[in-house]
């Protein structure tokens, strides 16, 4: 009975490991979105801030220097992501796939011209890597049965970054439903001449939704590099930034949905790991592809069948262009 | 009362090569309501959007309250105490009553307690001014009438003085069109100042103080609207007298040309959209369809056309079963000819030049064919011909659609679709932002297709246009045809009552049989 329970423990713990760097994407594409910013570069802008935060990490020997770098390289391409689409009025889309390949061709050359490793960074260890924060009580509360249990070992024990990351989900609810810059931002996304009219600058909102996800992609990027793997490999991303938008839609742009959902997929790749090699009853052992393949699947089923309607916000998508 | 609220003088703007204001000189009198009127692209939004900001004027001076101001922004134009409703609203609405009133105007990083604020502050204009809305309800979910309200209420939360109305009564109902001329009569006699854009001289007539007539970007007449009458605002507007078509007295109908059973409609949620429509359109007759936009006409005549399945009924196009799964090709063949409420949307493609949106449809007949290839130059020599015969201006078949004015581009559409010798003709909204010279022109093609025996279904939501035009008319409302009545044996107030759902007292002198 206990040796289930802590393997339910374990699964849920590494549930919510799996689950950061999409809870920071989905957030960030949250911002975006619900600004009108269509952003499906979230993945490049995760990528470059691993990036950045790996080789920040390793130079100056130390795992916060590395989350300023992801955060900072991260918000540059999302300023340059605004620009495009809100100054230059471009397509959402295109700038978005110009930023992954961008994030995907820069990173594997930098990595390779200054470390010599075909494209990965040396591992980081020590005062590079993000350690592990024990929870006051985690220790006293482990005997506990029960509660005590689930607090040592699955809500304790994390690096930084991922309650930086839980923390945003009520301070995104917060923001969004609470305060004026929130009220304005769910405004602009679905009729930003509403907004216009009304006094408030379109261009300006847009920005500040735009750099906000530009912080949490970096904070997503850092997670993974200096925490999470603990060293940058090219691609380490695997399209996040593409199952995060997906978790977007199933939790219809809301952010407690969004952690909801982030949990779900975390918790099926999760599984897939767990179930690798391991032969099941009746279908016997399953090809491991297949069983990589079981989060996507799922995704794809989700979002076909059981989300209901899901309603973007309507103006994302679209410049802004005044008119009378 | 004769300080001046606002004071324009020799506003300028132009759009690269287009001239949009010129010199416009505007004296508004504090705590009157002012009427501006003018044809479409005679200047009027623009002149309303440097007064609200959107854009900045070239050159010229604004004075609100004798002071002179610099309005670049919303913003400034807010600050000022101007505000504006606009045509299109400007409103949120997935978002709640009370945070559409607060966007922008939150008082506070935080919201909550302006909230509470703004909901006080709504209770009390509603009291006030007959406002009535419910703060928490979603906007969305409101009925047009209820959505322009809170745009009203909008602008007074921000402490407006001056209040923009732009083509207010569109969308209105009658009923709902009376309610807000009584709010406004209200608010001016708690001395607001209004400007009111229509382009109904009946509206002017009704409200106004005072009345601008613009044209073609120039402010040409201001006149005391007790010292003017329709008749010559219309000229000022046109710049020459236009002759209404008479519609000529009714002839014995024909045989049936177009008929219409058990009709009905559903859309992709299965919300019944018609339900248990019949009606025939005889030969030589000309039926209205009356009722407020999305009572389930577009709906009606999309099934009818062929652009949508009807989900139950049947069609009879010149004695001719339309099949369920007809097209609008097939329809087309059958002898039906389609002008769609939106031409923007359904009637053409803005972006073709003038003489391929003139044969949209049409483009496999043999005439404008060369083998697999359209033959261009019959193409333009047809549209050049039609667009003589059709007086669209400028004639040239080879100009981007987009750059045609509305009546212009409604012009094009009606001419594809009357030349083809259709039966049957169904219009809808065909004089929908076009100018007071085309509406006639227009409204005499119409009449001159029923003068030659076809069947006409005419849809409008200008009651004006029915009464004009038709010899019966049906009235639609929640999908279903509420009423029909004979045209000359009714009059606006009972149609009025029809549309808005409610049930109507017997028209003296309608026969018994002709009641729903």
């Amino acid at each position: 009975m206990m040796e289930t329970y802590l393997g339910l423990l374990n699964l849920l713990d590494s549930t919510l490991r799996l689950a950061i760097p999409l809870l920071c994407a989905c957030l960030a594409g949250l911002y975006s979105e619900r600004s009108g910013v269509v952003d499906i570069g979230l993945e490049g802008k995760m990528l470059a801030a691993a990036f950045a935060a790996a080789a920040g990490a390793i130079a100056f020997n130390s795992a916060m220097m590395g989350l300023l770098l992801g955060v900072i390289v991260s918000v540059l391409l999302a300023l340059v992501h605004g620009y495009a689409c809100i100054t230059q009025r471009g397509n959402q889309i295109v700038t978005g796939i110009a930023i992954n390949m961008l994030a995907a061709g820069l990173t594997a050359l930098l990595g390779n011209a200054w470390y010599r490793e075909g494209g990965r960074t040396p591992q980081l260890d020590g005062a590079a890597r993000f350690g592990d924060l024990t929870l006051p009580f985690a220790e006293a509360a482990r005997n506990i049965p029960v509660i005590g249990t689930f607090y040592a070992e699955v809500i304790s024990g994390h690096p930084l970054p991922v309650y930086l990351a839980l923390l945003a989900v009520p301070l995104t609810f917060f923001l969004l439903y609470r305060t004026r810059w929130g009220l304005r931002l769910r405004a602009v996304g679905e009729n930003p001449a509403a907004v216009d009219t009304a006094g408030v600058s379109v261009a300006r909102l847009r920005y500040s939704a735009v750099i906000v996800c530009g912080i949490l992609c970096g904070l997503g990027g850092t997670y993974i590099a200096a925490a999470q793997a603990a060293i940058f490999l090219p691609n380490m991303t695997a399209g996040k930034g593409f199952m995060a938008l997906a978790a977007l839609i199933f939790a219809k742009w809301r952010p407690v949905a969004a952690l909801g959902a982030c949990l779900l997929f975390g918790l099926l790749e999760a599984m897939a790991i767990r179930l690798e090699g391991v032969p099941l009853p009746v279908i016997g052992q399953v090809p491991v592809q297949a069983i990589q393949a079981l989060p996507y699947l799922l995704t794809v089923i989700l979002l076909a069948g059981f989300v209901g309607r899901a309603i973007p916000p309507k103006a994302s998508g679209i410049p802004y262009v005044k008119e009378r | 009362m004769s300080e001046k609220a606002i004071q324009l003088l020799s506003i300028d703007k132009r759009f690269g090569a287009v001239h949009a204001n010129r010199a416009i000189d505007l004296d508004v009198k504090k705590g009157t309501i002012h009427g501006i009127i003018g044809e479409n692209g005679a200047g009027k939004s623009t002149l309303m959007s440097i007064l609200y900001g959107f854009y900045e004027a070239d050159s010229g001076e604004i004075r609100i309250n004798g002071e002179r101001k610099r309005i670049r922004s919303s913003a400034d134009a807010i600050a000022a105490g101007i505000g504006m409703v606009h045509q299109h609203f400007m409103l949120v609405e997935p978002m709640s009553v009370v945070e559409n009133v607060m966007l922008g105007a939150e008082g506070g990083t935080l919201t909550m307690r302006g909230m509470e604020k703004a909901r006080a502050e709504i209770r009390r204009l509603g009291a006030d001014y007959g406002l009535l809305v419910d703060p928490d309800a979603i906007v969305g979910e409101l009925s047009v009438g209820l959505q322009q309200r809170v745009e009203i209420i909008k602008a007074l939360f921000r402490g407006a003085e001056i209040l923009i109305l732009d083509e207010p009564t569109g969308v209105l109902t009658p009923a709902e069109a009376e309610q807000l001329f009584e709010v406004l009569a209200e608010l001016r006699r708690q001395g607001r100042t209004i400007l009111l854009i229509t382009h109904k001289l009946k509206e002017i007539m009704a409200i106004t103080d005072e009345v601008s007539v613009m044209r073609r970007g120039e402010m040409v007449a201001h006149r005391k609207t007790a010292e003017t009458n329709p008749r010559e605002l219309a000229a000022l507007m046109v710049g020459r007298e236009i002759a209404h078509p008479q519609k000529g007295a009714s002839q014995a109908p024909g045989a049936p040309l177009l008929e219409v059973e058990n009709l009905a409609v559903k859309d992709a949620r299965g919300v019944m959209r018609v339900s248990d429509v019949s009606f025939m359109v005889r030969a030589g007759e000309i039926v209205g369809i009356a009722g407020v936009s999305g009572n389930g006409q577009s709906e009606l005549i999309e099934a009818i056309s062929g652009m949508i399945r009807r989900n139950g009924g049947t069609v009879t196009l010149c004695g001719q079963p339309v099949p369920a799964e007809a097209d609008a090709a097939e329809t087309r063949n059958l002898g039906l000819a389609h002008v769609p409420e939106d031409r923007l949307r359904m009637g053409l493609v803005t972006s073709f030049s003038a003489y391929e949106s003139a044969i949209l449809g049409h483009q496999d007949r043999p005439q404008f064919s060369k083998g697999p290839l359209i033959d261009r130059d019959a193409a333009i020599a047809d549209t050049e011909d039609k667009m003589k015969r059709f007086d669209v201006r400028p004639p040239d078949p080879l100009l981007k659609t987009a750059n045609f004015s509305g009546g212009n581009q409604q012009k094009i559409v009606l001419a594809r679709e009357i030349e083809t010798g259709p039966d049957v003709l169904i219009v809808a909204q065909p004089t929908r932002g076009v100018d007071v010279g085309a509406i006639a022109f227009i409204h005499r093609q119409i009449l001159d297709l029923k003068a030659k025996g076809k069947a006409i279904l005419l849809v409008s939501v200008e009651l004006d246009e029915i009464f004009a035009l038709t010899d019966r008319v049906l009235v639609m409302c929640g999908g279903r045809v509420v009423g029909e009545r004979i045209t000359d044996e009714t009059d606006q107030n009972e149609i009025g009552l029809l549309m808005a759902g409610m049930e109507a007292a017997p028209a003296i002198g309608t026969p018994a049989e002709m009641r729903p």
